[in-house]
């Protein structure tokens, strides 16, 4: 691992100041942070919990090759992705993403692109629990 | 060659294992595969899409499926 990117796949509570730490850089003027958390409805329905499920070994992978294509795009200095595993009640933390960069135009960005490549690219899924029953989200046309 | 293959999320579900060993020839493809898993286990139809990984990487379906490979099935993702 380079070390200028964290990245964690764990089934224990996430930690957004270990993060920031992470990241935290003299040289750096800012650090952007995106941090998922659940929410109690999906189109409607009230949900009760979400579990995450994970392909582990792969989706470090991919959680890294992420880091390092946003390292090589935008002008940042450090970034941490941070995913949980897992039973998650509502208003959890399931990601969490910082940058820190000289100029804070660029944290944003990669931040950005960060979590929206990770949402089409890394194998971890989302099962919604719902009063009456269950469901995988995406998994349906 | 016996070819373990790793299912996932709904997947899982859908088979009921998280792995099995299929027999496969030589020189079969992804997509030859996807018509022996989809011949199979008619329950995978009702399922979006899927991709392929060989050895923790994405591949297409012309990948040539080699002895030791390990294939998972990745239902359309969700984290975040």
């Amino acid at each position: 691992m380079r070390e200028n990117i964290s990245i964690k796949l764990i089934s224990e509570e996430l930690n957004l100041q270990e993060c920031i730490d992470f990241v935290q850089d003299d040289a750096c003027g800012g650090i952007a942070t995106f941090i998922g958390t659940v929410r109690n409805h999906t189109k409607g329905k009230e949900v009760k919990r979400l579990e995450f499920s994970a392909y582990t070994s792969m989706a470090i992978k991919e959680l890294q090759k992420i880091a390092e294509r946003a390292l090589e795009k935008f002008d940042i200095s450090k970034i941490a992705i941070h995913h949980a595993e897992g039973l998650l009640q509502i208003g959890d933390i399931p990601v969490i993403i910082a940058v820190s960069s000289a100029h804070r135009g660029a944290s944003f960005k990669a931040c950005k692109f960060a979590i929206d490549t990770l949402k089409k690219s890394v194998p971890i899924w989302k099962k919604e629990f719902f009063k009456d029953g269950e469901v995988w989200v995406n998994a349906h046309p | 060659m016996t070819i373990k293959t790793l299912f996932f999320g709904i997947t899982r579900d859908v088979i009921g294992k998280s792995n099995i060993e299929f027999d496969l020839n030589e020189g079969q493809s992804i997509a030859d595969f996807q018509s022996i898993l989809a011949k199979n286990y008619s329950g995978l139809t009702d399922i979006k899409s899927y991709a392929f990984a060989v050895n923790e990487e994405y591949v297409n379906e012309d990948y040539i499926i080699k002895e030791n490979d390990i294939i998972a099935i990745i239902p359309p993702v969700s984290g975040g």
